[in-house]
């Protein structure tokens, strides 16, 4: 049966097919962001051989782990971060990837998205941001808008959101973007871009919830979503002129950062030559 | 690098760097150098007392053998970083203690649950909590064999020694690989800062074992399969285009999820239970001594094993028919070599470092009619020769 159904879509290629339909919601962001990572994946022509996709626990933990068809090492709430960052300085040549959600990596993995940025390890994090704890059910998450309601938050949300790309951009890596999955030919070129920088990369997507979010606050249909986020998105150019009463409630969009910074998996193996040849452990 | 294929350049280095002999040394140094000749090649840790001369050892040494030292924000993402690296093929190692103990047994029981080799070292201190955060104990026993949620096997050794210690790092890492499963090593915090004599041997001495690899294609499509019979599926490797998927939620053998079928949750949970039992002769090791004859036995473990010995010879000298049984691996217990010594004597004393721990598990192999009692001291403090002897006269 899937194989009918997905015949027609040239990314196919790209996933378990054994795996699909995916267990994402009709009108969830997730199936674009999973669309724009496999395009940006066949326009680099990067061989899924050379990719590890690690994910941790959630809806958006599942965009591309089982369906991406390369390794995939689906993790402990949280812990992706910390996982790839074993993997990748075992294969320091293989592209590592981290999607996963806004719960997963910026609440309780949050302590290991700061240090990854912080040692700026080559590292690209797609970091789904839709608001909310979709799948145990649509609680108040660190990244739920002010006033916005939840099954948690049932009469408004008082607590303020956590600005992930601010505060990656902070820690040290060396890319950071944000898109909504409203800008997708934007979103595929960022995520190209992080794909292709050396160091820590990430890439937040602002992505709809139609079914734990919206329907709470007034936009059950994901386009209403959509529309939400194309009204409110601020170039990041235009929002360094605003102030922040002016920002409140609106999605800054665009590169937060994009530097050169040393690489931690070249640092350590520069270190392991230096100390071999200090202690003259190298063969002659 | 990966020191699987790379032997003759790995011994080279072992040679240049650590000549065979005598050291004094820290019995958490010698667990580092056991690791370091077992050819762990990563390490991942947090600092904790007493604990971190383990980290800075392998701070020290395992840039010079081409290794990976990390220090990790935490002890979750330490044993994180521990399961992703070992996924590529290095062998891998943490230390820790109680209080980083705990907080990794969340990805212990992922480990267990996705078959992945690591070696997890935990130098015990006085709990609960931060207790006495600079001394010894022996509390976390069950914390090693129930600390993660579920059903799950466990394997731990428990040296006594500081060359105990080098060997059983040793033995943790060959028996991770031999049974693709995370090994724990009960040590402590009286032995970890003991100095004493530690033989360090030539490399040629010592027996290194790899985790099996996938022979063959079909091989590699069955992660979490049984092609040989022994429990123990081959491990395809991240990095060589097998497309491995690995799940901590119950999978098939292709290790695809599939949560909703109970015969695929009873098939998997019960082959990592048959891998871990089935294979006892890979990891069960214990040491007797005078148990022949012996009308009352000791049964003691890790550092109390030391002073149960000389409250056993003392009171031999003093003709009273004592024995001694040391489980080296604790988990899972030796409760068929227990249950046959067991049923030899009148009086068991079990003296440890808690409150009671091991007792439980000696409890369940020997009958009613023989005298149960545990010798029992916290505080930090070690029980001594004397303090168990008086309790060996008192059964007497």
């Amino acid at each position: 049966m899937a194989k009918e159904i997905y015949s027609t879509y040239p990314m196919v290629k790209y996933l378990r097919k054994e795996a699909l339909p995916t267990a994402l919601c009709p009108g969830c962001g997730g199936g674009t962001v999973l669309n724009a990572f496999a395009n940006a994946v066949d326009q680099l022509k990067i061989d899924p051989k050379d990719l590890v996709v690690v994910s941790g626990i959630g809806c958006s933990a599942w965009i591309a782990s089982p369906y991406f068809l390369a390794d995939t090492l689906h993790t402990t709430h949280g812990r992706a971060i910390a996982f790839a960052t074993g993997v990748k300085v075992g294969l320091p040549d293989k592209k590592v990837v981290v999607i996963s959600g806004d719960g997963d990596l910026a609440s309780i993995g949050g302590n290991h998205l700061i240090h990854a940025a912080r040692r700026n390890i080559d590292i690209t994090v797609i970091l789904v941001n839709n608001f909310i704890y979709g799948m145990t059910g649509g609680q108040v998450a660190p990244t739920t808008p002010f006033g916005a309601i939840t099954t948690t938050t049932p009469y408004r949300n008082i607590e303020h959101p956590l600005n992930v790309s601010e505060t990656v951009a902070a820690a040290g890596a060396s890319y950071v973007a944000r898109w909504t999955t409203a800008h997708v030919y934007q979103l595929i070129e960022s995520i190209k871009k992080a794909l292709t920088v050396k160091g820590f990369s990430l890439v937040e997507v602002i992505s709809q919830c139609p079914v734990q979010f919206g329907r709470r606050n007034r936009m059950k249909e994901p386009a209403e979503m959509l529309r939400w986020f194309l009204k409110n998105s601020v170039p990041i150019s235009k929002a360094r002129k605003m102030s922040p009463e002016e920002l409140e409630g609106k999605f800054v969009i665009g590169e937060f950062v994009s530097r050169e910074r040393p690489e931690f998996t070249e640092e350590l193996n520069k270190l392991i030559d230096e100390v071999q040849e200090q202690f003259g452990l190298k063969e002659v | 690098m990966i020191i699987r294929g790379d032997e003759p350049e790995q011994i080279r280095l072992l040679r240049k760097l650590y000549k065979p002999g005598n050291y004094f040394m820290q019995g958490n140094e010698a667990v580092a150098y056991g690791a370091l000749f077992a050819g762990c090649r990563f390490y991942a840790g947090y600092p904790i007392t007493p604990s971190s001369e383990i980290a800075e050892t392998m701070a020290r040494e395992l840039p010079k053998l081409g290794g990976y030292y990390l220090q990790m924000e935490d002890e979750i993402g330490s044993i994180a970083a521990m399961i992703g690296a070992s996924w590529t093929g290095l062998k891998v190692m943490t230390a820790t203690s109680g209080p980083g103990f705990s907080l990794m047994q969340e990805n212990l029981g992922y480990a267990a649950m996705t078959e992945t080799p690591l070696v997890l070292v935990d130098v015990q201190r006085s709990g609960p909590s931060t207790g006495q955060a600079t001394k010894g104990a022996q509390g976390d026993f069950f914390q090693a064999r129930w600390g993660t949620h579920g059903d799950h096997p466990i394997v731990a050794l428990s040296p006594t020694s500081g060359q105990d210690a080098f060997w059983e790092t040793i033995r943790a890492f060959n028996i991770a690989e031999r049974l693709r499963t995370p090994v724990v090593v009960l040590f402590d915090g009286i032995l970890a800062h003991t100095r004493e004599l530690v033989k360090i041997p030539d490399v040629s001495e010592v027996e290194i074992t790899y985790r099996k690899l996938p022979r063959n294609e079909e091989e590699a499509k069955l992660p979490f399969g049984d092609p040989h019979g022994d429990g123990v599926p081959p491990m395809p490797l991240f990095g060589h285009g097998y497309f491995t998927h690995v799940t901590g939620s119950t999978h098939k053998e292709n290790g695809l999820r599939d949560v909703y079928t109970p015969e695929v949750h009873d098939r998997l949970v019960r082959r990592l239970h048959r891998k871990i039992e089935k294979n006892r002769h890979v990891y069960e090791k214990y040491e007797e001594h005078f148990t022949d004859d012996a009308e009352i036995l000791v049964v003691s473990w890790g550092v109390t094993a030391r002073p149960a010995l000389g409250a056993v010879l003392k009171a031999r000298e003093e003709g009273i028919k004592a024995g001694l049984f040391v489980p080296k691996t604790v988990h899972l217990f030796p409760g068929e070599r227990m249950r046959k010594l067991g049923k030899k004597v009148r009086a068991i004393l079990v003296p440890e470092m808690n409150l009671g721990q091991m007792i439980l598990e000696v409890q369940r192999y020997v009958n009613d009619d023989v005298l149960l009692k545990g010798v029992n001291k916290i505080g930090g403090v070690p029980l001594t020769v004397e303090e168990i002897l008086r309790e060996i006269r008192g059964v007497a």
